[in-house]
Order: C-alpha cells, then sequence, then structure tokens
C-alpha cells in the first residue's frame, strides 16, 4: 500500500516534470505597449522621434531633473557613443525642450 | 534629493523628542511613501507578477521591497534589467544552441540537452544585484537607471559549471578574457552590443561561477535569461549575462563599450570619490558591498505602541556570507543582535527577524547593519561615485507608534 502510494507519486512527480518540459521547449513572450510619453511643447516631435529609436523615452523621464547643461550632456552622448542620428538642429531643439520640460523644479 | 529629505526627516526624528511641532512633521513625512518610487507605476510583464516600471523599451522592472521579507526571491517578482532593444521574445530550444569559441581547441555548439547531460549540474544559492540597485538616491544625483532598492533578488540556480564547458571546449595557451554574449541585439548598428567579460584565469579557478538553466526549481523566465544565463556569484548582474548565446574566449584584453568606459568603479578600497568629483583610475566592477534591508514592516507604517513588533528582512554581501545583522532604534548609537534565519550558502541572502517593543509612542526609526564573514559592514554615511555603483550605505525605516 505504502508502495503503491509512492509509486503512483513519483508517477505523478515525472509526469508533471514531462508537461513543463514539453510546454518550456518552445517561449514565446509579447512585450505590453509602450508607456512612455512626453509631455507636449515645442520641440515634443522631435524630441519623440529622435529618442525612441533605440529605447523608450521612459529613459528621459525617470532621470533627475536638470538643466541644459545635464541635457546637452545627454544628447551628445547620445550622439557620439551611441551613433544617434540627430542632426545638429534637432540636437538643439531637443535640449531647449528637455531643459524646459525636465529642468530644474523650482 | 530624496536621500536628502529622508535623512533630514531622520535627524528630526531623532533630535526632535519632545518637540511637538517638529515630531508632527516629521510624522507627515515619515508616512509619506518612498518620493523616489510614488508616480512609478506597477505594470505585469509576461511570467511576471506586478512590479515597479522602471522603463518598457528595453524592459526594467524593480521588485517591491515586501518580497525581501523572505531568502528566496519568487522568479515571477524577480526584477528585470536590460541594456538594448529589441530583447528576445521568442526562444525555441529545437534551435537554440550556445558556442562556446574563439581561442580554444575544439569550438562547441551545445543543445539545452548536451548541457544538461554533458555537464554535472551544480545547484548554487545566490544574490544577483544590479550594480545601479539604489541608484536613484545618490546624492548629488547621478543619470542612469532610477532604481530604488528593488533592483535585487536571490535564487536557487542549478546548471553547469562554465569551468567544465570551457575545459570541454579546451582553453589554448595564451587565452586573456572569456566574453559572453546574450539575444538581444542593438537597435543600430551603432550602438555596442552589450558583451561582458571575465579574465580567464579567474574562471578557470572559480568552480561557482555557472551557465544556469533552473531558477528556483523552473526554467527562467524569459526576462531572467531563458534558456540560460551566467551565474557570476557575488558579483554585480551586469555579468549575468542573460539569453546567454556565445561564450568567446580572448587571446587579446577586451576592452569594448560594456566594460570599458560603461560599469567602471573607483580605483581605490572604497570605490568612492568626494561627491562631485571624477576619479582619476577605474576598473571594472566586480564583488558586492554588504548590504542589509528592513522588509517589513514598511517603512511608513503604524505599529501599536507597548506590544512587540516583528521585524523582519534580508542581508547579503559579495563572497564571505552574512556573520551577523543587528538593529538600533537609537540613531545608531546601540545596536543588537537580530536572529539569522537558515544559512543558504555565503552567496544567498541572509534571512532575519528580531523583535522589537517600541517604549513610546510618536515616530521611531529603525536602522540595520550587517557584517559578513570577513568583518565588512556598512557605513552611516553613503559613499558616493559617478556611475551611482556599490550602494551600501546603512538603511532604516520610519514607523509610527501609536
Ligand atoms: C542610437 C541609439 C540611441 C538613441 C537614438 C538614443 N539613445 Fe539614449 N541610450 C542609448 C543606450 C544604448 C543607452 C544605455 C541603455 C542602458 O544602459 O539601459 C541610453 C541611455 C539613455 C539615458 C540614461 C542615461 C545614460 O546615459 O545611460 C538617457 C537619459 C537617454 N538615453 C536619453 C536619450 C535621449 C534624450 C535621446 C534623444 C536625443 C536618446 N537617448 C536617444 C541609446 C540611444
Amino acid at each position: 500500500m505504502r508502495t503503491l502510494a509512492r509509486a503512483l507519486l513519483v508517477g505523478a512527480v515525472l509526469l508533471s516534470h514531462a508537461v513543463v518540459a514539453a510546454a518550456a521547449d518552445t517561449v514565446t513572450i509579447t512585450l505590453p505597449p509602450d508607456h512612455g510619453a512626453l509631455p507636449p511643447g515645442p520641440g515634443m516631435e522631435v524630441t519623440q522621434k529622435a529618442c525612441q529609436t533605440c529605447h523608450s523615452t521612459d529613459y528621459i523621464a525617470m532621470q533627475p531633473r536638470g538643466g541644459e547643461a545635464q541635457w546637452r550632456a545627454v544628447v551628445t552622448k547620445m550622439i557620439k557613443v551611441f551613433g544617434a542620428p540627430i542632426p545638429d538642429d534637432d540636437a538643439r531643439a531637443i535640449v531647449e525642450y528637455l531643459a524646459r520640460e525636465y529642468g530644474p523644479s523650482r | 534629493m530624496s536621500h536628502q529629505l529622508s535623512r533630514r526627516r531622520f535627524v528630526l526624528g531623532l533630535g526632535a523628542a519632545g518637540a511637538g511641532h517638529l515630531l508632527s512633521r516629521a510624522v507627515a513625512e515619515a508616512a509619506a511613501p518612498d518620493p523616489l518610487l510614488a508616480g512609478r507605476p506597477l505594470v505585469r510583464y509576461p511570467q511576471k507578477t506586478d512590479l515597479i516600471l522602471l522603463t518598457s523599451r528595453p524592459p526594467q522592472l524593480e521588485t517591491p521591497m515586501t518580497y525581501f521579507d523572505r531568502a528566496i526571491t519568487p522568479n515571477e517578482a524577480f526584477f528585470v534589467r536590460y541594456h538594448l532593444f529589441p530583447i528576445p521574445t521568442r526562444v525555441s530550444l529545437d534551435e537554440w544552441r550556445l558556442r562556446v569559441g574563439g581561442h580554444v581547441d575544439r569550438a562547441l555548439e551545445l543543445s539545452m540537452e548536451d548541457l544538461k547531460t554533458k555537464f554535472r549540474p551544480v545547484a548554487l544559492t545566490a544574490v544577483c544585484q544590479c550594480s545601479g540597485n539604489s541608484r536613484g538616491r545618490f546624492s548629488p544625483r547621478v543619470l542612469g537607471g532610477q532604481w530604488g532598492d528593488g533592483a535585487m533578488g536571490n535564487a536557487e540556480w542549478v546548471g553547469a559549471r562554465l569551468r567544465d564547458v570551457l575545459e570541454a571546449a579546451g582553453v589554448r595557451q595564451g587565452a586573456v578574457d572569456v566574453t559572453f554574449n546574450g539575444l538581444d541585439a542593438p537597435a543600430l548598428p551603432s550602438v555596442p552590443d552589450f558583451v561582458k567579460s571575465l579574465p580567464v584565469a579567474r574562471v578557470m579557478d572559480w568552480p561557482d561561477v555557472l551557465i544556469a538553466y533552473r531558477m528556483n526549481g523552473q526554467p527562467l523566465p524569459m526576462l531572467n535569461g531563458f534558456p540560460a544565463r551566467l551565474v557570476v556569484p557575488g558579483w554585480y548582474a551586469t555579468y549575468w549575462v542573460k539569453n546567454l548565446s556565445d561564450i568567446t574566449v580572448t587571446d587579446q584584453p577586451f576592452e569594448k563599450f560594456w566594460m570599458k568606459p560603461a560599469y567602471r568603479i573607483p580605483d581605490n578600497p572604497c570605490g568612492c570619490v568626494e561627491p562631485g568629483t571624477t576619479p582619476a583610475r577605474t576598473v571594472p566592477i566586480s564583488r558586492m558591498t554588504t548590504r542589509s534591508f528592513i522588509a517589513s514592516p514598511a517603512s511608513g507604517s503604524r505599529v501599536g505602541a507597548g506590544a512587540p513588533t516583528t521585524l523582519k528582512g534580508i542581508a547579503f554581501d559579495g563572497e564571505y556570507g552574512i556573520r551577523a545583522v543587528e538593529i538600533s532604534d537609537d540613531g545608531g548609537r546601540t545596536w543588537r543582535a537580530t536572529d539569522l534565519g537558515a544559512d543558504l550558502g555565503r552567496y544567498s541572502f541572509r534571512e532575519w527577524s528580531a523583535r522589537w517593543t517600541p517604549r513610546q509612542r510618536g515616530p521611531h526609526t529603525i536602522m540595520v547593519r550587517a557584517f559578513n564573514s570577513i568583518g565588512e559592514s556598512q557605513g552611516l554615511e553613503p559613499l558616493w561615485n559617478p556611475a551611482g555603483y556599490l550602494r551600501n550605505v546603512v538603511e532604516h525605516i520610519d514607523l509610527e507608534v501609536g
């Protein structure tokens, strides 16, 4: 009796493992939508276009607030280090937008 | 900023015993949720439970503090941190292979079956913590992922020893580094692929580095590295390459972007510099510093006066194991021991608990600190470095008694 119960238990464990293994052979996931949304204002569209090629714009929103120097450094890093294809005029507009929308809190 | 706030609140709470108006202000602040995390949505990603959203593309998700009242972090609550987008969203084990090549005698292409059957499986419980965990609390603030304290987790990993796999490939004379690449890829070719490296000599001498294919008894969730990830116990998560696909032995030092200039710390014993300054020399980040947290009750909770409250949390370090966890309710003047939970090995979270009975009503601050087995501990003042790494200041919670 005891042995039978053991055998049943072992069988059940083996079975559940097989099911898990079979189910796990191919794993597919679907990511929820991007939550990032930039606040409206002059320069929003160009920023949106330039800054979500490689990552969502919540990369911007989570940063500490900062003035033009901080945001110029960020935009320059994206261009120089990661090769973000952003023309100079756009970069200027983006820095202005970021320094205004994410500038030092008063 | 948030850190300055909490620090001020802390000092107020201490110095103000008896000064009514100051106390009530401290209470108001203590009752407020963590200002760093306020406004961040809870989101549910595939195979995950509700986690705190940092970024969605690539996904970066933080584990809420409530999960750190126990030693093992559930897979579904384990934090997520990718650098690049796109990330893999479909992996079939029929197609997946782990390629091992470079400066070796025989290049290998291992299926999951190979990995599981040709190499002895090893189980190890180890903490995976992002280098930048708690970066959002740096003062002055620094750019980067603005994590609270939940970019960490502890799991039992099962996998093949990296050393065994490298021995099967036959590391050739003159090998210098071993590099690790995963299935995530840069959006544009100009973005450096996320590739990390470890010194060959170190790895061949360190049997605990694993290529893990099970996490807490299950296959890894996709967002935690399915089907296999590197486990470098005691070292920061930046080395724990997820969705691992390529291991390459090099005969030259590997110094691509994510090894240099990224993920580096000041080359001195504290890994720190004067706040706001730049280190003269840097080295790759490696071993984790000692940390401890109080997860329960949550900071800002109200507890009854005169009745004992159970405090619970975890502590961990880089590789030596936790020897003691202590708490203080008088601003760090006196400390008392806590009870340690089961020892799950020197790389694991160590649970701790303590009974604490408040003597008077009002705001109380409880601090926690840990010691590892070689005496390393935590400071009362935070250390600073420009990348926001290695944070291990003494943590505290604020409780309202009454
Ligand atoms: C060519 C790709 C690319 C583009 C385009 C790009 N970024 Fe980035 N950005 C990156 C990468 C790669 C990282 C590092 C990601 C990580 O570590 O999680 C990053 C990180 C960041 C960070 C975090 C701080 C840091 O330095 O790691 C900020 C802020 C940021 N980007 C802002 C921007 C802004 C603003 C723009 C638009 C001007 C932009 N990015 C466009 C690739 C890009």
